[in-house]
């Protein structure tokens, strides 16, 4: 990694000259802003508009008359009022919210347990399982869930056989989506085999950067190998644990598309996580208004983990 | 003499352990791999199965008639070769503007000092972070408004405000990399700023742009929520949704074999490339909490 970043310096030091104090010229101060722009522009459009339209959109009734006529009709909190007001809302969120501690949980225990092992490993074993982490990192999403819906398959799927060969009949013809809590343990599954890879192989760099003396010396100490994770290894690595937890949070509380493909884009209501809640109420019930004020809670949800992300950032001095 | 025996003697005993723990771990490695790589073998075992050995009780873990029969199928597929045309005229022109828009943002950040830097730097590490799910309504209201709906250059813009930010941090980081002693040696030599960009920044910085373009590349070929909204025709559908239409477009039961070997196909370019960033994607992630 070192010898790709670090730019071999081909002049030598004594030809450079000495460096004078150019004079600021007028164009130098606008050029960085022009630079800018074009950037910024796409975000803004793309991204700072829609965001100013879904908060004015969760203040409007906005159906399908509305969709036609391009206007919405202002009705103050009442989208606020209903959703807040519903049951189903608060289990969608409370689901969503358990859905995203458990991938996140197992996630970041296992990314770590693989960093040790690999930390652990000759050359050869850690090569082998290095390339196993990016083949499975690299499986578009939508490759991923039909492959794993077809291992759940209710005759044919291979873990169905596997289960039901360690003795385990009732996995013999079984259809895995009856039960919402075995559907999910399968979606879970999916995403956190597909996330795993990027956790590991970070944590395992960071593993790297842990200084092999300190570690010698507290067990010389007589320090266990949990000790030593817990009060050298946890300590140096806070950082990376922070933000790759932040990271997967976010992409774990809007996971959309393995629900939606795995439920044949119909997912049954004790499926819905509030991704799919908003845009069912949007895109299927032409409620572009209540929709928007779901939608509009997952991202005030995720304002608070964006910002524990950026401190941390700021707090390694990444953005200065 | 009896001194230095019984020092060997748990010396040996400690070799041997270490060997027994070495084991150990290493069977672990393999049960590891085995599980994780497992789904991948899965599906490419299947697409290059017969049909009836697909549909067998008694899953058959290594191909016993090979055929390439199922990537004909999935290939014939209606909209196959629209869906690849499209996927490929989206990422193309995401690659293309993103790289473009990118470089110039980083070179700002990189080799500028200016007010207004850090929320800038800010903000864009906050729109990484803004879940597409909510976007989409809006996304989908405002670009119909404007008649962009069903239309490929919809998407494109969509995609390259999502990788931007990746691309002008990770490009950034390059560019601070360069010496500035190295440029202005290069101006004294007589060339303009032009020239020293062209013919020392570029060379330096074009692993980085390799990198970002691959990202794009990966990011706009996998995308699927954006893609499914905003493209309605089947003729504009991109690669991901034709995928996906194997079973959500069906109330029949799957075709497995031909639907592994469509997964296939649309996996075999991403693997590809990835393969070689994957470790400049994960540090660009992170971005600089692992010190390369």
């Amino acid at each position: 990694m070192k010898d790709e970043t670090a730019v071999p310096l081909a002049v030598e030091p004594a030809l450079v000259p000495a460096r004078r104090r150019r004079r600021v010229r007028p164009g130098r101060a606008v050029s960085p802003y022009l630079l800018l722009l074009p950037a910024l522009a796409v975000i803004v459009a793309v991204l700072g508009y829609p965001l100013y339209r879904l908060v004015a959109l969760s203040f409007q009734e906005y159906g399908l008359a509305e969709l036609i006529a391009r206007e919405g009709r202002w009705i103050g909190l009442d989208n606020y009022e209903t959703i807040l007001g519903d049951r189903r809302f608060w289990t969608v969120l409370g689901r969503t919210v358990a859905f995203t501690a458990v991938t996140v949980g197992l996630t970041m225990v296992l990314g770590t347990l693989i960093a040790l092992l690999l930390a652990r490993l000759g050359t050869f074993m850690r090569l082998l399982i290095t390339t196993g982490l990016v083949l499975v990192w690299s499986m578009p999403p939508v490759v991923s869930v039909n492959i794993w819906s077809w291992m759940v398959d209710y005759e044919f799927g291979v873990l169905n056989w596997g289960l039901a060969e360690l003795g385990l009949d009732y996995f013999a013809r079984h259809d895995w989506f009856v039960n919402p809590i075995e559907g999910f343990a399968v979606i879970t599954a999916i995403v956190v085999w597909g996330a795993i890879p990027f956790v590991a192989i970070t944590i395992f760099a960071g593993l790297t950067q842990v200084s092999g003396e300190m570690v010698e010396a507290a067990s010389i100490d007589g320090a266990g190998a949990f000790r030593i994770f817990r009060d050298i290894t946890l300590p140096i690595l806070k950082p990376i644990f922070v933000i790759l937890a932040s990271l997967s949070v976010i992409w774990n509380f809007q996971v959309f598309s393995q629900i939606w493909i795995i439920r044949n884009a119909r997912p049954e209501e004790h499926y819905f996580l509030l991704s799919i809640y908003s845009f069912v109420e949007s895109f299927n019930a032409s409620r572009y208004g209540l929709g928007s004020a779901i939608a509009l809670v997952m991202v005030l949800a995720m304002l608070c983990v964006t910002f524990v992300y950026i401190r941390q950032m700021v707090r390694i001095g990444e953005i200065d | 003499m009896s001194a230095l025996a019984q020092t060997a003697q748990p010396r040996r005993r400690r070799r041997l352990r270490r060997v027994v723990r070495r084991f150990w771990l290493n069977l672990l490695g393999l049960v590891l791999f085995a599980v994780m790589v497992f789904p991948v073998y899965w599906m490419v075992a299947t697409a290059f199965k017969r049909g009836n050995d697909v549909l067998s009780f008694t899953p058959q873990f290594v191909p016993r008639h090979p055929t390439l029969a199922n990537f004909r199928d999935a290939i014939d597929r209606e909209l196959f070769w629209s869906s690849v045309r499209n996927s490929l005229i989206v990422v193309g022109a995401v690659v293309l503007a993103s790289v473009v828009l990118a470089f110039l943002a980083a070179l700002a950040l990189a080799k500028f000092r200016f007010y207004g830097r850090r929320a800038f730097v800010v903000i864009i590490f906050s729109v990484q972070m803004v879940p597409l799910a909510a976007l989409i309504i809006p996304l989908y209201i405002t670009l119909s408004s404007v008649g962009q709906v069903d239309r490929l250059s919809g998407v494109v813009i969509a995609y390259v405000a999502l990788v931007l930010p990746f691309c002008v941090w990770t490009l950034r980081g390059f560019l601070a990399g360069v010496p500035k002693e190295l440029e202005e040696a290069a101006m004294v030599d007589g060339s303009t700023r032009f020239g020293a960009f062209v013919r020392i920044l570029l060379p330096l910085v074009g692993p980085g742009l390799v990198a970002t373009s691959i990202f794009a590349f990966i990011q706009a070929w996998n995308e699927y929520i954006i893609a499914y909204v905003l493209l309605s025709s089947a003729s504009k559908q991109t690669v991901t949704i034709w995928l996906a239409n194997f079973t959500t477009g069906t109330t029949r039961g799957v075709d497995w074999a031909t639907l592994m070997a469509g997964a296939t196909l649309t996996a075999l370019p991403v693997v590809v490339f990835f393969v070689l960033v994957h470790r400049r994607i994960a540090f660009g992630l992170t971005a600089g909490a692992v010190k390369q």
